[in-house]
């Protein structure tokens, strides 16, 4: 990897502690300056901000909220237009801005596989305006919207998008950088539409801590609730370590969005984490695992000040 | 060279002759045609431009702005449905400043479904701060797309030019097509002070304070300004040309007119055939065009209104609760103005219902008996 660019600068205005700003910063270094980003509303828009500031020592271009991958390739023909070709047009959105309103626009460019790498900044809701429940939202966690727990389930953005047999579909982890930043660097040397989505805990919308970010998002992984895959061509499944070691009820405790929840909302969670698990195992024809034993496990003392 | 080509098919060829470098277009009943004939000239290596057809309207216009701020010049058409689902970006567009070249064709906006000449859809999208041009035949949109660019480019503004539903979009009649040559002397390639590259370092649409904004808006309102002035030059530097102009406005016959009717569009064509039969009547009538309606030119419509006793507006649009929209503007324009003359508002052709020449002459012997009337009359 060598020493990072750094072409994220202090003083923006993300939350303390905030694993987003931590992201952008490392997935901006691999993609180097000569790169054009396409940010719509959303924390890292914030982040860009305020004119006649910016956040970014690259160009950046804010597009309206359900836009960003149809702004992008317009951005991108012009470039091409003007013999820019390898300068890499990238979309920073958040999962609203993906998963929702901006969805539309990303099939149809993934559709026409535009030359974009596309990465989700995937906190799991409506951050900016305060946490409410957006489709990327999981099964039962609360909030600003779903008071009582969301009744329905996270939809799965990754495999929607290999299913348009792009170039590259990949999940990511700021938990597990070297892997986040190989996948960057990969997705950086292909062309097509590329998209990582990448889980970033939002502190308060989670509800946890504010130095336990990077914890939390190692837990996701480690729990199986958000597997490290990468998916080429719509069909090669590569599956990437670390594969799951522990149980979702490890996960759910430490956060305050899942306060509350019964025994058999806890199953329901863990049936749903394995089900995805045997799919992904079939799919990237790995050997089945050993037989997961779904234990209530307790944090460290101390770990998750709660 | 002389063609027979549609409303449509000129479009698509003054598009070709001003070297679009990025098209996004999507398809819509009465559009269609344009985006085919750019699409065959294209395959056939005759118009060298990236081509997009994304998934919806909405998606084509937030293509065309940084596409536009990126450096390209670049070219859309759509109608209707098309041009609702686009407005937000309409406005971003203009915000951004992104000398964007689009033809709308006037069709009826739902519901109820409709693919009829009516002017609501544009009318409708008058406060987004693009430039609006209303053209009467094929010929005019032809031209007024190149002279578009002309305007476009110079004051960063997005244009819009319209032509009616099927009496422009879908008539065939014979069409210049200037030679690329003349066109290239007339139309510089785009060669914007500011554009996206990360060479430069510049971004767009960063949050701005409360003062920021206001001093954005009031720049957009002083590029709106020179917008008459600009097109007019950029009319007469066309007929130098090819000999064909236009104007900003208009006046047909207005020498000595007691009586003006004034209005957009395809409607132009249908009133000079009144105004004619008028004054073959011995009525003092004459048509006043309205080609460029935003910015709106109201110096031009005051001066070319001066010492008429009555106007007669015929609107093929109807903005519910206030009526026409030509109408609700020129009464706005001549307001305060010494001897202003009566203005008489009709709500004629709503929803593409057919105006002949005949009804345009009853209208106006029907309006020296008549004080004008702040409420407009369906006709």
């Amino acid at each position: 990897m060598g020493v990072m660019r750094d072409l994220f600068c202090s003083g923006h205005a993300a939350c303390p502690g905030c694993i987003e700003a931590l992201s952008l910063r490392h997935v901006l270094g691999a993609l180097g300056p000569d790169t054009v980003a396409v940010i719509p509303p959303s924390c890292l828009a914030i982040m860009a901000g305020p004119q006649p500031l910016s956040g970014l020592r690259i160009p950046v271009y804010q597009p309206p909220l359900a836009s960003s991958a149809a702004s992008a390739s317009g951005l991108r023909r012009a470039l091409d237009a003007r013999g820019r070709r390898d300068t890499q047009v990238v979309v920073f959105a958040g999962d609203g801005g993906t998963y929702d309103i901006g969805f539309q626009c990303l099939s149809s460019a993934a559709e026409r596989n535009e030359n974009l790498l596309y990465v989700c900044f995937d906190n799991e809701g409506y951050m900016n305006t305060g946490a409410q429940k957006s489709s990327s939202t999981p099964h039962f966690a609360r909030t600003g919207s779903t008071p009582a727990g969301k009744p329905t389930k996270k939809k799965n953005l990754t495999a929607i998008m290999a299913a348009h047999e792009i170039p590259y579909a990949a999940t990511a982890s700021s938990g597990f950088l070297p892997d986040l930043l190989r996948k960057v660097e990969k997705a950086k040397a292909m062309r097509g539409l590329r998209l990582i989505t990448l889980l970033v805990p939002c502190l308060d919308g989670w509800g946890v801590p504010e130095d336990q970010g990077i914890a939390l998002a190692r837990l996701a992984v480690e729990s199986g609730v958000f597997p490290l895959y990468e998916v080429e061509d719509g069909w090669r499944y590569t599956l990437n370590e670390p594969r799951r070691t522990r149980p979702v009820r490890e996960y759910l405790q430490v956060q305050r969005r899942y306060r509350e929840l019964d025994e058999d909302a806890v199953e329901t969670l863990q049936r749903e984490v394995d089900e995805g698990w045997a799919r992904l195992l079939k799919n990237s024809g790995s050997e089945p695992e050993f037989e997961f034993e779904v234990r209530a496990q307790q944090p460290e003392p101390g770990k998750f000040g709660l | 060279m002389r063609r027979l080509l549609t409303g449509n098919h000129a479009v698509a060829w003054g598009a070709r002759l001003a070297r679009p470098k990025v098209v996004p277009v999507y398809p819509i009943t009465p559009q269609t045609p344009v985006l085919e004939l750019l699409t065959e000239f294209q395959a056939a290596g005759e118009l060298d431009a990236e081509f997009l057809t994304p998934e919806s309207e909405h998606s084509v216009m937030a293509a065309c702005i940084p596409a536009s701020l990126a450096g390209a010049r670049v070219f859309t058409a759509t109608a209707s449905q098309g041009l609702m689902l686009m407005h937000e970006l309409l406005h971003y567009a203009a915000g951004a400043r992104a000398p964007i070249v689009m033809a709308n064709v006037n069709r009826t906006v739902a519901s109820p479904w409709a693919f009829w000449p009516d002017q609501t859809d544009s009318l409708a999208q008058r406060d987004t701060g693009w430039v609006q041009l209303y053209v009467e035949s094929a010929q005019e949109a032809l031209d007024t797309v190149i002279q578009g660019y002309r305007i476009a480019e110079q004051v960063s503004l997005p244009v819009m030019l319209n032509l009616d539903a099927f009496y422009v979009s879908h008539a065939l009649e014979p069409v210049r097509v200037p030679p690329q040559a003349l066109v290239d002397a007339y139309l510089p390639p785009y060669a914007p002070e500011h554009f996206l590259d990360p060479e430069r370092g510049e971004s767009w649409g960063n949050v701005v304070t409360q003062d920021m904004y206001c001093r954005h808006r009031q720049a957009l309102g002083a590029a709106m300004d020179r917008v008459p002035a600009l097109a007019a030059q950029a009319d007469r530097e066309w007929q130098e040309r090819t000999g064909r102009g236009w104007g900003i406005v208009e006046r047909y016959r207005c020498e000595g007119a007691d009586l003006v009717i004034a209005t957009l569009g395809s409607m132009c064509g249908t009133a000079r055939e009144a105004v004619d039969e008028l004054r073959e009547a011995g009525v003092a009538a004459g048509l006043l065009k309205v080609r460029l309606f935003r910015p709106l030119p109201a110096a031009a419509l005051r001066a070319a209104l001066e010492g008429v006793r009555d106007v007669v507006v015929l609107d093929r649009n109807f903005s519910p609760g206030a009526g026409g929209v030509l109408h609700q503007e020129l009464r706005g324009a001549l307001y305060g103005m010494r001897d202003a003359p009566r203005v008489h508002g009709y709500l004629a052709g709503v929803g593409g219902v057919n105006v002949p020449p005949g009804k345009i002459v009853e209208l106006a012997r029907g309006v020296p008996r008549m004080d004008s009337s702040f409420e407009p009359v369906w006709a």
